[in-house]
């Protein structure tokens, strides 16, 4: 496959690894955290992690946008879909989220509601175009990356006059989450989160550039490299980012120059802040309330706005209590490792996910449970032979 | 077919009828429906008998018997339709024990409204798919349920076979030290089916791989290689019947992903589906285990094969009392292939 053959290749992974190890400095941990659910994925599914030195740890962050939304908003869906006449379209890895009352929207559809899975916002405005008297309601997530599709989903439905075709929307904003993490703090050691530095995202990016990664390094003095989602482009950002630490350097770079640009997509942006306004607030899962960290829609767009249009309750009220044992909050943030958490393989596993890290293939515990179950045991054989 | 036109005062309308919910009451319009539909295709001795029941003589020996359930959508798909699959599905359950496939029995759920022109299509590609394999359909079961409560047809068909003596085949019997054989590309048919539900259009179609795969199995038999395992990754994947295997086997199994053979299409259909190839559906593909010293008969034997041509050993089985099935990616790193969690979703970014 042209351009991402290019970027999986052995050879230069061996080379790669080489020049990690070869440039890590034994006597300093490297704590570096991949912001995306993109490149968690990346990490385990090419085993990357088995390929560093043992002093570089990946550190896996908030960027998976299913991990982060919280129940709430998926009560307020599934509190829509008993209404009559509403069908609920969204992305594919959102149907087995559990909400606050542990269902999910895969169950919602098992009991007769009307939840179809999509490849993107074009299907759902398909749906509405075919369906035109029922309501159709895109249930819209994701970070920068996904929301301009639904900015142009909402114009294109507004052109046409499509009236049954509406949008939940919930997207959120890289940035404000990025601040969010870097003021956040431990609560029981009383210390902030130790981390040297981030992996950027790469697809969000694309979107909005390099440019609003600048304070990071400018105001908390950690550097950021933009990576790719291949494994190659992964290992040298993990490069990059040595690199940079290692000589005291602080400062964006970007490993994804076949993609990102410091000002990003102009064209996208502009059709997102027409159709779009921030939010004053909204919660994200294991983060909580973050200030101005997300979207909702311009009044003028009132019509195609779900929330507006049936009159969906607020989400200013109390965050919804997840599972009082799940660690999902502190390992979004990198204070913990999942096997931290005490619900992590026991009640807590990809067939009954307790919160949301173990329900997105991105997920750090899903991850972990895969993954690190294996090598969890292979380390105990290791020690049993030795 | 003469015969069977003079029972009824009219011709089922196979052009532009549909399936109504007489066609299920077990009077003259099911009888009609069978005989000018079913029957015609499938026509053998013993189906014409009209009994609710197929006999026949068995020599002594061990029989086998599998059945298999089709759901599928859409019901015609680049490379086969429901009917194909359902013989091809059911004689591959049945083969993969070492058995020589005999007979077959077919169940239909019809959804009211189901066009007769598509109902007489299946039926005629299960008769082409179980004459080529030398197997007959000997008896079968049509109910209609109404429109709405069914998803056009469903087919269940059930196999018997026997298999040969000194033959013993089975998913508990792979041992440590054991190769791991794969006979092609996989992921073809679920690709297939995803890109036709999706509407995605390639530069090469992919078609699904769905095939009867028990000429290959009496290669493999006659070779006389020492097999201990056979069985067909049909949903879930090569990553679940390596799962499955491994866990009644009570074994590990370790495979190399550079050396599992994927089409170039289908692992940029599964790039753009967000779906991992392993997990992804065959429906003409065996996984082998056997002993490492007939790895190479056994690979050349399946070669030898049309079906077989890009067989590859994947890997091994190894001692591990987790039982996992894990894999060395092309990078060198390790990743571990579990049992899938639900259905494979794809990713949203």
């Amino acid at each position: 496959m042209k351009y991402i053959d290019e970027f999986r290749q052995r050879e230069l992974a061996v080379k790669l690894a080489a020049a990690v190890k070869n440039t890590a400095n034994p006597d300093i941990t490297y704590r570096l955290m991949e912001f995306c659910g993109g490149h968690t994925h990346a990490i385990f599914r090419y085993g990357i992690q088995d390929l560093m030195p043992e002093n570089v740890e990946f550190v896996h962050g908030p960027g998976c946008p299913v991990c982060v939304l919280p129940a709430q908003r998926l009560d307020m869906a599934l509190t829509l879909l008993e209404r009559e006449n509403i069908i609920l379209c969204c992305y594919g890895d959102l149907l087995r989220v559990p909400a606050s009352n542990r269902k999910s929207l895969l169950q919602a559809k098992a009991q007769g509601s009307d939840v179809r899975m999509v490849y993107s916002t074009q299907d759902a405005l398909n749906i509405a175009r075919k369906h035109p008297d029922r309501e159709v309601v895109f249930f819209a997530i994701g970070f920068e990356t996904t929301t301009p599709p639904t900015a142009i989903a909402i114009l294109q439905a507004q052109q046409q006059h499509l009236k049954n075709f509406s949008v939940f929307c919930n997207h959120v904003l890289t940035p404000a989450a990025l601040t969010a993490l870097l003021t956040t703090q431990d609560q029981v050691n009383n210390s902030s989160l130790k981390l040297d530095g981030f992996l950027g995202p790469s697809h969000v990016s694309s979107i909005i550039g390099s440019r609003p990664y600048e304070f990071v390094p400018k105001y908390y003095y950690k550097p950021v490299v933009i990576a790719g989602f291949e494994p190659l482009d992964v290992m040298q950002a993990t490069l990059m980012l040595i690199q940079q630490i290692n000589q005291g350097r602080c400062k964006v770079e970007n490993q994804y120059t076949r993609v990102v640009t410091p000002s990003g997509n102009i064209k996208a942006q502009q059709i997102t802040a027409r159709v779009m306004q921030v939010r004053d607030s909204f919660e994200w899962r294991g983060l909580g309330f973050i200030p101005q960290s997300a979207l909702q829609l311009r009044d003028e767009f009132a019509a195609f706005d779900s929330e507006q249009r049936f009159a969906m309750p607020s989400d200013t009220a109390e965050p919804n209590a997840e599972h009082k044992a799940c660690a999902c909050p502190d390992i979004l943030r990198g204070l913990k490792k999942p096997t931290d958490c005490r619900l992590f393989g026991k009640v807590c596993s990809p067939e009954n996910p307790m919160g949301s890290c173990m329900v997105s293939s991105e997920g750090a515990c899903a991850a972990y449970y895969s993954y690190g179950r294996f090598r969890s045991s292979q380390n105990t054989s290791k020690e049993q032979v030795a | 077919m003469s015969q069977a036109l003079k029972r009824f005062n009219t011709t089922l309308d196979i052009v532009d009828g549909v399936v109504d919910l007489s066609h299920g009451s077990g009077g003259r319009a099911s009888a009609q429906l069978i005989a000018q539909c079913f029957t015609q295709h499938f026509e053998n001795p013993m189906l014409s008998a009209g009994n609710d029941f197929a006999t026949f003589t068995t020599t002594a020996g061990r029989m086998v018997m599998a059945t298999d359930c089709h759901v599928i959508s859409p019901l015609f798909f680049p490379g086969g339709d429901i009917g194909s699959l359902a013989v091809h599905g059911t004689i591959n359950d049945v083969c993969m024990s070492g058995a020589t496939p005999w007979y077959l029995a077919a169940g239909f759920i019809l959804e009211e409204g189901f066009p007769l022109r598509d109902l007489d299509q299946i039926a005629a590609s299960m008769a082409r798919a179980a004459r080529k394999a030398g197997v007959t359909i000997v008896t079968g079961d049509t109910k209609v349920v109404e429109k709405g409560k069914g998803d056009g047809a469903f087919i269940t068909t059930t196999g018997v076979g026997l298999i040969p003596p000194g033959i013993h085949i089975s998913g508990e019997l792979a041992q440590p030290g054991d190769v791991v054989i794969v006979s092609g590309s996989i992921g073809d048919h679920g690709v297939a089916i995803m890109s036709q539900r999706e509407n995605l259009q390639f530069e090469t179609p992919i078609v699904s791989d769905s095939a009867a795969l028990h000429e290959m199995v009496a290669s493999l038999l006659h070779s006389r290689a020492s097999i201990h395992c056979l069985r067909d990754p049909t949903r879930g994947g090569l990553a679940t019947t390596l799962n499955e295997l491994a866990q009644q086997s009570q074994v590990g199994i370790k495979i190399h992903e550079s050396q599992i053979p994927v089409k170039p299409g289908v692992a940029a259909a599964c790039e753009l589906l967000g779906l991992d190839p392993l997990y992804v559906a065959n429906e003409g593909k065996l996984v082998c285990i056997c002993a490492a010293s007939d790895a190479k008969k056994v690979l050349d034997v399946i070669r030898a094969h049309p079906l077989g041509q890009e067989a590859e050993i994947i890997g091994s089985v190894v001692e591990d009392a987790h039982y996992f099935v894990h894999m060395e990616t092309q990078f060198g790193g390790q990743r571990i292939v579990d049992w899938l969690a639900g259905e494979q979703l794809p990713r949203i970014c």
